[in-house]
């Protein structure tokens, strides 16, 4: 092939630098997966509207589809695989999804934590409405959302403690 | 007290029915659960579909050289490379297909026959690579008339979609070709006599729109074909035996010789009972000789994977003034999309099944459109027909001042129902639905103004089928339990607490996983409500094989007849004083000293699950309607169902709420839009608007247990029928609130405005 059109780029992912080779068409959600192997982000849909690949970016949720990898150089991500403690115990958020049973498949389970951490973090106290309008970018086919947003109430709460 | 030497119950359960955390609950919070896209194989290539840009067309010719030449490009698949096969019909899932049309939904031969019709697949060193590959095969379409409404396909001189389809199920068989694969018939008593006893008789004619199942997780695999003939398929499916049949059959493989290992499932309600991609990633992979990954964009999924069918319905139905339902009658016209099976035989079996009839008659008709086929979607065909039934239940009820509950009950199928369809229905839990509404808060509370209310209810079967378990004894007493079932809702917790149950020891102690197609015997899919039924069966006749090992263990130990041993709460104890004086061996005691006293356990069942129980289930809908918007909201919803018994209650619970707001998205919103060129033009989450969080409220949920008496613990299965009621309900409510019926799906905003304005405008004099 001809020319290599891909450029490093240098990031901080979930509290490690990395580096790594991306195109500047390359979206961070295909970087993050294909290059850094972080699988834990999800791709559901091509138009950004299933949420599943929520991560975020200096501390700000966002849908990494609609970032590209080159736009998070010399910039601070946090995916799903970076929110449990070194020692192993999880983030409030995920032991409240699970717990709840905040899930079924889990496929959407990533992006939904994401959201909801952020969204705890914005409000206070959380309502299930507020709840129910935060997530209205993250789309679940599963649960029905009833035990989502008892999971992101609960994850709220313990965050608070 | 837990189970005695045949590892059944005394009544009372320590383990069934109670709700401890997942087993799969951390590997899902963390990022850690692989999904059917997240393995990376070394010298990985991406696999990409070019598909049909036509409804309908002939595909004269496919020049792929351009493509071959593209450096990056390491092979090309179309038609040439799969040999056609004889018409062969097999079981997926609830439905049947045919070999024939497999081949061909996979890989267009003679014609495409929808928009997305996979043409040619490349397999690239990149995706870019492999985009810019599909852009230069040059495939020669000569575009045919297309046909996608189900009444237009069934008229003479609609466009054929293949040219020697005969009618099957009709005397004398036709002698010309139709789009009309199949004519059921379902009959019971007399429905002239029938009708001639009611008093009112209300007909009316109703329509359901193609929705999509809506898995959040795309189709996704990745296929390793070597040297000597041998592969493995990592995909993720509701069933990994099925698709080792199927591609080993496209492929001409021994199955021996396929290794698939279902992937964690991101969601698949039926629709990932069938294979689209994986045969194409293995024709790649052994023609490449690398391993290839494919996955489809949602655009993909929505034009080429199956939706539930799109139904038009008449239905009659006749009562007395006394709300006694004298006959019912139904002609069913279902959507089968490109190719001949669609659900229309279940629709038909479950149109009334609710009730209690001397008098039923249904015919259904499978047909041919230029729409991707369809394929199973949680109750296939039975919330299209359910739909159509209750709603003139509804209005019956409504014409004679009844309580539609009240109605329900009064005609509910119930122990010793003979159901049109031909079984008499042992013990079923309907009238306990019912009477549970009648009591719930929920219909006791007295409506807004302006607001509506609705009730329905909806049955489905439920199945069995092949299975295979296999319990595996660790040196430590901890046990590895494998099943052939994945794992889409929540069955290896429901599997573990039924083994814990059996066996008498904690549910901790028991790690589940899904094993690969060559680790256990043959397992046929997950759908039909059947995985925490039948792999619960073989699970725990595993566990019973497990404990006759441990029991003839023990007496080995204690040198005492096998008869003499009885296990209890998870330990050999001596039968009574006779047996002799022996402290109690326990499971890890039994585990401990396994190498020395004979070598491990290992509990076995490989068994064809029969017995399944039908399951019923009763919703209850508020609605508001926004008159100048056209929006229903849902205010309020409960779902009532018969779970024989609940294994784990959170999970069925689960089931319930997921089910009943994938029927909400089906009555309020889901509708795929083509343009007169037969396209899609709402391929996305964007303009094919399932329910978003804000859309819908807490479901309540209310389990009733009538035990399915052929299942040790009483389990029914719970995952379809929840789809099936609200659709009606829905339409009922918003009745109840506007006084105007919806016959026709969905009753999305623009539709109910345009209703709202023909009813305001005052009829033509």
């Amino acid at each position: 092939m001809a020319t290599d059109p891909s450029a490093s780029i240098a990031l901080r992912v979930n509290g490690k630098d990395v580096e790594g080779r991306a195109e500047a068409r390359t979206l961070l959600v295909d970087f993050l997966r294909d290059t850094l192997r972080l699988t834990g982000t999800h791709i559901g849909c091509d138009t950004s509207q299933c949420g599943a690949c929520v991560v975020h970016l200096d501390g700000v949720a966002v849908k990494s589809c609609t970032v590209l990898a080159v736009q998070a150089a010399g910039r601070e991500v946090r995916t799903i695989e970076g929110l449990a403690d070194a020692d192993g115990s999880l983030h409030p958020m995920q032991e409240a999804f699970r717990q709840h049973h905040g899930l079924q498949c889990g496929f959407c389970t990533p992006g939904m934590v994401m959201t909801a951490i952020e969204l705890a973090q914005s409000a206070e106290p959380l309502t299930p409405e507020h709840v129910r309008e935060g997530l209205e970018g993250n789309i679940c086919r599963c649960t029905g959302y009833h035990n989502i947003v008892q999971a992101v109430l609960a994850g709220a709460a313990a965050m608070r403690q | 007290m837990a189970a005695n030497s045949h590892g059944k119950t005394n009544g009372s359960t320590r383990w069934v029915g109670t709700r401890p955390v997942r087993p799969d609950g951390v590997d899902k919070v963390t990022g850690r659960a692989r999904f059917g896209a997240d393995v990376h194989l070394p010298n990985m290539l991406v696999g990409k579909v070019l598909r049909s840009p036509h409804a309908h067309a002939r595909i004269h010719s496919i020049d792929t050289s351009a493509a071959l030449a593209l450096p990056g490009v390491k092979t090309v698949v179309t038609r040439d490379d799969f040999n056609d096969l004889p018409s062969e019909f097999v079981p997926a899932g609830e439905m049947l297909i045919n070999y024939r049309d497999v081949v061909r939904n996979v890989m267009a031969r003679e014609k495409a026959l929808f928009e997305g019709h996979p043409v040619a697949a490349v397999a690239a060193v990149s995706e870019k690579v492999a985009r810019e590959a599909l852009a230069r095969i040059k495939v020669d379409y000569e575009v045919l008339p297309h046909v996608l409404d189900v009444v237009e396909a069934m008229a003479p001189e609609a466009p054929l979609l293949h040219e020697d389809l005969i009618t099957a199920g009709v005397e004398p068989a036709p002698t010309t070709p139709s789009n009309v694969a199949k004519v059921v018939e379902f009959k019971l008593g007399d429905v002239e006599a029938g009708f001639a006893e009611a008093d009112i008789v209300i007909e009316r004619e109703f329509s359901t729109q193609p929705v999509h199942q809506g898995y959040i997780e795309p189709h996704a695999c990745i296929a390793n074909y070597s040297e000597d003939g041998q592969a493995e398929l990592w995909c993720t499916t509701q069933g990994h035996f099925v698709v080792r049949g199927h591609c080993a059959k496209l492929l001409g493989m021994d199955v021996s010789k396929l290794r698939v290992t279902a992937s964690e499932i991101g969601g698949g309600f039926g629709g990932k009972t069938v294979v689209y991609l994986e045969p194409v990633a293995l024709m790649l992979s052994r023609k490449s000789g690398q391993p290839v990954k494919m996955t489809m964009s949602r655009e993909e999924v929505f034009q080429a994977s199956g939706p539930a069918a799109g139904t038009r319905v008449w239905a009659k139905v006749g009562m007395t003034n006394a709300g006694r339902i004298t006959a019912g009658e139904a002609v069913l016209k279902y959507q089968a999309g490109a190719f001949q099976g669609s659900p229309v035989q279940p629709g038909c079996m479950c149109a009334f099944a609710p009730y209690d009839l001397a008098h039923v008659k249904v015919v259904g008709y499978d047909v041919v459109v230029n729409r991707p086929k369809v394929a199973a979607y949680r109750a296939p065909g039975a919330p299209q027909s359910e739909f159509a039934v209750e709603s003139i239940i509804d209005e019956l009820a409504k014409r004679i001042g009844m309580d539609p509950v009240e109605l329900r009950l009064k005609n509910a199928a119930k122990e010793g129902t003979k159901a049109a369809y031909g079984p008499t229905f042992g013990p079923v839990g309907l009238v306990e639905t019912l009477e549970e509404a009648k009591a719930h808060d929920h219909y006791r509370t007295p409506l807004k103004p302006g607001q509506g209310r609705g009730v329905a209810s909806g049955f489905w079967f439920n199945i069995g089928g092949e299975t295979c378990a296999t319990l595996n004894l660790g040196e430590d007493g901890t046990i590895a339990l494998v099943a052939g079932t994945p794992d889409i809702g929540g069955s290896r917790a429901s599997l573990c607490l039924q083994a814990a149950e059996t066996l008498g020891v904690d549910v901790e102690r028991i790690r589940p996983l899904i094993g690969d197609t060559s680790t256990l015997g043959y397992t046929f899919l997950t759908g039909g409500s059947r995985t925490a039924f039948a792999s619960g069966m073989a699970v725990i006749e595993a566990a019973r094989d497990m404990i006759r090992q441990l029991c003839e263990r023990a007496a080995k130990i204690w040198d005492i007849p096998v008869d003499a041993v009885e296990w209890i709460d998870g330990e050999a104890r001596p039968a009574g004083s006779n047996a002799g004086e022996f402290e109690p061996l326990s499971l890890a005691d039994l585990a401990r000293l396994a190498g020395k006293s004979g070598g491990p356990f290992v509990g076995r069942a490989q068994i064809n699950a029969q017995g399944a129980g039908p399951s019923f289930g009763t919703h209850i809908v508020d609605v508001d309607v926004d008159r100048e918007t056209g929006r229903v909201t849902i205010e309020r919803y409960t779902v009532i169902q018969d779970a024989g018994k609940a294994v784990h209650p959170s999970y069925v619970e689960g089931q319930l709420q997921g089910g009943a707001v994938q029927g909400i998205g089906w009555a309020l919103n889901e509708e795929y839009i083509y343009d007169d060129k037969g396209r899609l033009q709402n391929p996305g989450f964007l303009d094919y608007r399932i329910p978003v969080c804000s859309d819908v409220p807490m479901i309540d949920t209310v389990i009733v247990e009538v035990p399915n008496p052929t299942h040790p613990y009483g389990v029914r299965g719970v995952g379809e029928t929840p789809i099936v009621p609200p659709m009606a309900a829905i339409a009922n409510a918003v009745e109840g609130a506007l006084g105007l019926r919806f016959t026709d799906l969905p009753m999305s905003p623009p539709r109910v405005l345009k209703a709202l304005g023909d009813a305001r405008v005052p009829k033509a004099a």
